[in-house]
């Protein structure tokens, strides 16, 4: 039923269009000069007709629903029965009333079934009326203006105004509501672990908090140097400095080549091949870390009598410097592109090289945009996980050597939320904590490139 | 200017082709530009003189697709042969463009770039000479001489365009080409930019691109008009613009087309 009559409102938005259109083309026949050009009467039509009756429509959905609950139990107010315990009533009383119940009944239920559908019965039948007179309203209030010759292109522009600030506001609330959902969580578990055995604490072993028996009290004494995530940030820095290392130089200096020297046919095939490694899914960076890298750098170390570790920081960091490479060259490449070519030819006639030119004039006028780029990669490094998992252990050592394993926030959320979840439990909420650091320091991050791009961006022009 | 009432010739080109790829954009130059004088190169847009304005220093080189045939002349020494030096070459040549473009460095940085290149200061002091004649030839000294560590893009368009000027004579350049340098200022500026240009060739031979008959007229010596890619007239700026020979040089000084 409410396909119907969302795909019969859907359509009159259509037709009306058409109706609108036509309207105008019999002004204009009757030789009146138009307000707007025809089809801005047909949209104007069809936003009133289906615009209106939609809203409704979708209100009706919201709270429909939460009304009929309401009125049926009314019914069982002054009954004694605890919240939950009604909730369970109105379940049965939904599932007999689909025929779906098969316990025992009470004819008190019974009744109360056989209102249930009566009451959503009379909804329905409400709802398509008053949908169709809105409707009918909406679209002959409009009609009437057209037929006057009224301005109709301003309110047009105004609701397709509207509609795309409802798309970035859906976008935006979406982000706060993350953040809430953080929060809270967050609020909780500083509530059992004390923030500063968490920002200063060196010992990280979650494990521990599995053993407890969810029917036992809670006691924060007993998760005292559990959750300390000094090991856990320093991972994380540690990992994506490695990362930072290879991708850096690398995709600075094939951004530089991609942009400046080579011809516009390697370009042309060069550039997308890089591109590639952006599309690799970084579950196949993480066994190839894990699978390849790791026993090579391994059986590279023991071959020097070293001892290293098959799940090295310096594995995961290498790799995930390797898929942030095309970030950064593909931006930095872009930037480099878009110094003015005045600038070169200004370098050039005072007899600079290429390399000088590069160097003094081209990186300095750049350098906002590179930078960008690079904290783009770092924000990417520190929020990659996969790699991590797969490469570098799950064990949370503090540690500066990059031949150990090691392991980072995200990991380490990985760990704590695979498999059954207690909520409410400071394990589980701890996962809360370390997302939001992480929403923290990343967003740190992005604030200080914003700041770093557009305190130089106007330099030259 | 005349030795011995013998005209002094900088640059002599001959049978200069030039081709963006296939196709033909200058077709057999041959022109001599004197030393210590100002050369003006007018016709209409896309007629090649900037083109040929931009072989001289081998700007050309620049682009991919750019091929420049033929032999160009200075100081007994034909700068498209192999063994010419660019970066030499283009000390000796210096350019300012129809856009003023500063780097995005402090007004002192835009001067010592060149100098410092090549190697053309060895102290402190040194530079800071050769930053303050640039700037006063340059008739840029007065305005900024308190501000030499701001940014050269914060100048006004006559500024920056001076500032560029005093960047191409820092290195102390033979000659200065200059592709349409006022067609981005307002009169005042430009009549500054003409000023100087006249004050410049006691120094420099300076050969400069407008399209302002009446800048060439004002600051020139010499002139020669392109059209379609070829040299039609060239001599003195009087006779080009009194008696010109050429029905089309004629044809564009009086405004008819172009």
């Amino acid at each position: 039923m409410n396909l119907i009559l969302f795909t019969f409102i859907v359509l009159l938005g259509f037709t009306s269009y058409y109706f609108g259109r036509k309207k105008a083309y019999t002004i204009q026949y009757t030789k009146k000069r138009l307000t707007a050009l025809p089809q801005f009467y047909g949209y104007y039509l069809a936003i009133w007709c289906a615009i209106p009756a939609f809203i409704i429509f979708s209100l009706w959905a919201i709270f429909e629903p939460t009304i009929v609950k309401l009125l049926i139990l009314s019914d069982y107010s002054n009954q004694g029965y605890l919240d939950n315990e009604l909730n369970l009533i109105y379940e049965k009383i939904k599932s007999l009333s689909r025929g779906q119940f098969t316990g025992e009944i009470t004819p008190f239920i019974e009744a109360s079934a056989k209102k249930y559908i009566n009451l959503r019965s009379i909804a329905q039948s409400s709802k398509v009326v008053i949908v169709l007179s809105a409707i009918i309203a909406s679209g002959a209030y409009a009609y009437k203006r057209i037929s006057s010759n009224s301005r109709t292109r301003e309110p047009v522009e105004k609701f397709l105004k509207a509609v795309l600030f409802t798309a970035s506001l859906a976008a935006i609330l979406t982000t706060v509501g993350i953040i809430f959902s953080l929060i809270f969580q967050t609020i909780d578990f500083f509530k059992v672990i004390p923030l500063f055995d968490f920002v200063f604490g060196t010992h990280w072993y979650p494990a521990k908090a599995f053993v407890r028996d969810s029917s036992e009290a809670l006691d924060p004494s007993m998760y005292s140097d559990t959750f300390g995530a000094v090991p856990i940030f320093a991972g994380t820095f540690f990992i994506a400095f490695i990362a930072m290392c290879v991708a850096i130089p690398i995709g600075l200096m094939s951004g530089i080549y991609l942009a400046e020297y080579a011809s516009i046919k390697v370009r042309q095939y060069a550039k997308p091949l890089i591109e590639i490694l952006a599309g690799i899914p970084t579950v196949v960076y993480g066994f190839f870390a894990a699978l390849t890298v790791g026993p090579f750098l391994k059986e590279i170390g023991n071959s020097m009598g070293l001892d290293v570790s098959a799940e090295s920081a310096l594995a995961a960091g290498g790799v995930m410097g390797i898929m942030i490479i095309p970030f950064i060259s593909s931006l930095s490449d872009d930037v480099i592109t878009s110094v003015p070519q005045s600038l070169r030819d200004g370098s050039y006639a005072m007899g600079a090289t290429k390399s000088e030119t590069i160097k003094k004039v081209i990186f300095p006028a750049a350098l906002p945009g590179i930078v960008g780029s690079i904290l783009l990669g770092v924000s990417r490094a520190i929020g990659e996980t996969m790699i991590v998992v797969m490469a570098s252990g799950l064990a949370a050592n503090l540690t500066l050597n990059p031949l150990e394993s090691t392991s980072t926030i995200t990991a380490q959320i990985v760990v704590i939320l695979i498999g059954d979840q207690a909520f409410g439990d400071p394990k589980t909420q701890a996962a809360f904590a370390l997302g939001m650091s992480l929403f923290l320091v990343t967003l740190c991050l992005n604030i200080v490139a914003l700041r770093v791009v557009k305190k130089y961006r106007e330099k030259y022009e | 200017m005349k030795k011995n009432g013998v005209k002094m010739i900088k640059i002599s080109s001959k049978n200069v082709d030039v081709f963006y790829g296939k196709k033909q954009a200058l077709f057999n130059i041959n022109l001599d530009i004197e030393e210590n004088q100002v050369t003006a190169l007018i016709g209409p847009s896309g007629c090649g003189k900037s083109t040929f304005l931009r072989c001289l220093n081998r700007m050309n080189d620049v682009i991919d697709i750019c091929r420049v045939k033929g032999q160009i002349i200075i100081n007994d020494f034909d700068i498209n042969d192999k063994s010419c030096d660019v970066v030499r070459l283009r000390e000796k040549i210096g350019m300012v463009f129809q856009k003023p473009n500063p780097f995005p460095k402090t007004i002192y940085e835009n001067i010592s770039y060149g100098p410092t290149i090549h190697g053309m200061a060895q102290s402190k002091n040194e530079m800071d000479e050769i930053v303050e004649t640039s700037l006063k030839k340059a008739a840029l000294w007065e305005e900024v001489q308190d501000r030499l560590h701001e940014p050269g893009t914060g100048l006004s368009g006559g500024q920056q365009q001076r500032l560029c000027i005093a960047r191409a004579i820092s290195v102390k350049p033979e000659v200065i080409l200059m592709d349409e340098p006022c067609s981005a200022l307002d009169p005042i500026a430009t009549a500054q930019i003409e000023e100087l240009i006249d004050e410049l060739k006691k120094d420099h031979t300076i050969i400069i691109v407008t399209h302002s008959m009446a800048q060439a007229a004002r600051v020139s010596q010499n002139t020669g008009f392109f059209h379609l890619g070829e040299l039609i007239e060239h001599g003195s700026t009087d006779k080009i613009f009194k008696n010109p020979e050429n029905k089309k040089t004629q044809d564009y000084i009086t405004g008819r087309f172009g």
